[in-house]
């Protein structure tokens, strides 16, 4: 049967995840999975975060555009494409959850929020997978890929959408807008001390942006705790894969291991296992090195694609009984849908 | 050029690159390699990974309290490389204890406000960081001090985060420290950044895009290019095999070895030419794993590989 079959004939409206350390080819299989459901007549779409420049031209994704754009080509289904915007993402989001328009324009201008939704560590997950449930509901696509930012811990973007709640629900800053009840007013004035030695380190400017930024943001918590709760349930549906991507390297291994180990423990799973850059084996078996120069390099190829298989093993244990797919090493970087189809062609092939 | 004046340009070397290209092996390999040279080195990691222990056959994960990694002595005189993590949380900590506001720093993680800070100023952490690597060097600690820099895209927002908190941090303590943050990332007599890629084409115009902005944007001093993981050139791999019943799979592995070599050298010309930077060369070893025994292997390749290069200029400012 085919590697990762049940990936790319996922129930109508799938969602596949993509995750990985950095520099594994998430995005690059992120996109093959993509064109391979659009050849099988799927209205598919990617979510891509960070793709190199070439695979983002192929992809005709010039600029970040926070809406997918079409790519023409001759398979039944359709295949989108969109590079994920985070800042504008988030701002879409606060407009959404506003009362009205001036509160909406009160965080956006607010200071606090600007460094939140360009850099609060977690934003960028938390936004990919916001596109990605924004994507889901409008029910345009039927196959929706998602790449990841390359995170160490697989729970930085499980738990990305319940950051931002966390800290709207900062006890501290809960305190400080709410004032006027009398048994809080102790307690405030202990706050207000605190405060103020916290701006004697960063400036006074940044603790009234925060500030400003609580009571802008209030009566809005709720809604981003809905949604919080939206993009976890969707996370944790069954019609949602996990694809983990790694390569065959030892630390590599080591971390994809932990992603694994941490998706299990949060009842997610790994769906499949996607191993890149494996060395071909050349056939097996040992090999007399001092035969010289054709044999050492014969031996030198074997031994690695032992290695390779042996680390390979362990990880395909940990998500078994979950399908896993080898993409060897290839001749040049995927930079086309013609170097899509090649990966595809691994990622997909019967065996 | 010989290692030991290579690895004292500065005493802070950054080395940074794109997640898998092997950065923390050329950490590692670079640390043996100033160690041999007689120099003692302290590395800094500030991500909580694991490999740089396991480079140097340590089974347990790096801790804030420094460790020494290979101690020196021994017949080639070596010194000690010693390693420490120095994650940003710890470094705030610090920062506070040191400030004479212990008590406000249990209060800042206890309840969380230690996010909306970090939130707040983005940066803080990073500068925190920085902060304590330059109060490492201040203090004379190591002769050379490496700091293996966050991986991805990080690395530029890591370096720039003192410019970017100046605009936000109009006053006081953290103000202070970022500008000495910046004083020691602008100043080539003691900071010095190496950048690492592969011989593949992505992390080529990856690496190029890195060493513009760095250089452009944070002012720092570029030291060189390590390019990782190219296969030595070997003699012998046109032979025909003859009537011999291996002969294809010989056949085949020499025509893979041959076609990986021509796709990095060419890479390696590719990025000669996009980027004026001494290049140093590492092996790609048969290995999955780095232990030490592939450490000295690449601490030697590194030592051969920089000996080649020319002196640099006597540097012209003052």
């Amino acid at each position: 049967m085919s590697a990762l079959a049940g990936i790319a004939d996922l129930p109508d409206r799938g969602v596949v995840v993509c995750c990985g350390s950095g520099g594994v080819g998430k995005t690059t299989t992120a996109a093959a999975i993509a064109l391979e459901g659009a050849r099988r007549g799927r209205r598919a779409c990617v979510v891509t975060i960070d793709p190199a420049k070439r695979l983002a031209d192929a992809l005709g994704l010039e600029a970040l555009t926070n809406s997918p754009g079409k790519i023409d080509g001759d398979w039944p289904g359709e295949l989108w494409a969109l590079m994920l915007d985070t800042k504008s993402t988030f701002d879409n989001l606060v407009t959404r959850y506003a009362a009205n328009p001036e509160q909406a324009e009160g965080i956006l201008r607010n200071g606090l929020y600007r460094n939140i939704s360009g850099a609060l560590s977690g934003t960028q997950e938390y936004m990919a997978m916001e596109k990605l449930y924004e994507l889901q509901e409008a029910g345009r696509f039927d196959l929706i890929v998602v790449d990841t930012p390359p995170t160490r811990n697989a729970l930085d973007f499980i738990d990305a959408p319940r950051r931002l709640t966390r800290l709207l629900d900062n006890r501290i800053f809960r305190l400080l807008i709410m004032p006027t009840r009398a048994y809080v007013k102790a307690v405030s004035f202990a706050t207000q001390a605190f405060l103020r030695t916290v701006s004697k380190v960063i400036g006074g400017q940044v603790v009234s942006d925060a500030v400003a930024f609580f009571q802008a943001f209030e009566g809005m918590e709720q809604g981003f705790r809905e949604r919080a709760q939206h993009v976890m349930a969707l996370l944790s549906d069954p019609g949602t894969a996990f694809v983990l991507v790694a390569s065959p390297r030892r630390d590599a291994v080591d971390e994809a291991l932990f992603f694994a180990e941490k998706l299990l423990e949060s009842d997610i799973g790994v769906d499949a296992l996607v191993v890149n850059r494996l060395h071909p084996p050349f056939g097996e078996g040992a090999v007399d090195r001092d035969r010289g120069a054709l044999y050492a390099n014969l031996a030198d190829f074997r031994d690695i694609a032992a290695r390779e298989e042996h680390h390979f093993a362990a990880l395909a244990e940990k998500v078994a009984p979950s399908p896993v797919a080898r993409v060897p090493f290839l001749a040049d970087d995927v930079h086309d849908l013609e170097g899509l189809r090649t990966v595809g062609g691994h990622l997909f092939a019967t065996a | 050029m010989d290692p030991a004046g290579f690895c004292t340009q500065a005493r802070v070397l950054i080395v940074a690159g794109k997640g898998g290209v092997g950065k923390t092996t050329v950490t590692a390999a670079l640390a043996r390699m100033a160690a041999q040279a007689g120099l003692t080195t302290l590395i800094v990691e500030v991500e909580g990974k694991s490999g740089l222990g396991s480079a140097f056959g340590r089974a347990t994960p790096l801790t804030y309290e420094e460790v020494t990694l290979a101690p020196g002595g021994g017949p080639d005189g070596a010194a000690d490389v010693r390693a420490r993590t120095l994650t940003p949380d710890d470094a705030l900590i610090e920062y506070l204890r040191d400030h004479g506001m212990k008590r406000v720093s249990k209060r800042l993680t206890s309840s969380g406000a230690i996010d909306v800070v970090a939130t707040a100023v983005p940066g803080i952490k990073d500068i925190l960081v920085l902060g304590k690597v330059k109060s490492l060097e201040r203090s004379n600690s190591a002769d050379l001090i490496i700091l293996d820099a966050p991986a991805a895209g990080h690395a530029v927002t890591f370096l720039m985060s003192a410019h970017g908190l100046l605009d936000a941090v109009r006053v006081g303590p953290i103000r202070s420290q970022a500008q000495e943050v910046i004083e020691l990332l602008t100043d080539a007599s003691r900071c010095q950044i190496l950048l690492v890629t592969l011989p593949e084409e992505t992390p080529v115009n990856e690496v190029v895009e890195t060493a513009f902005k760095l250089e452009d944007r944070v002012g720092v001093s570029l030291v060189g290019v390590v390019v990782n993981g190219l296969y030595p050139e070997v003699d012998g791999l046109d032979a025909d095999p003859g009537d011999v019943p291996e002969a294809a799979e010989l056949r085949a592995a020499a025509a893979f070895r041959r076609a990986r070599h021509d796709l990095q050298v060419t890479q390696v010309a590719r990025l000669a030419e996009a980027l004026p930077l001494p290049q140093i060369h590492l092996p790609f070893l048969f290995t999955t794993e780095v232990g030490p025994a592939e450490v000295d292997v690449l601490a030697r390749a590194l030592a051969e590989s920089i000996t080649r290069l020319p002196d640099p200029a006597v540097s012209t400012s003052s």
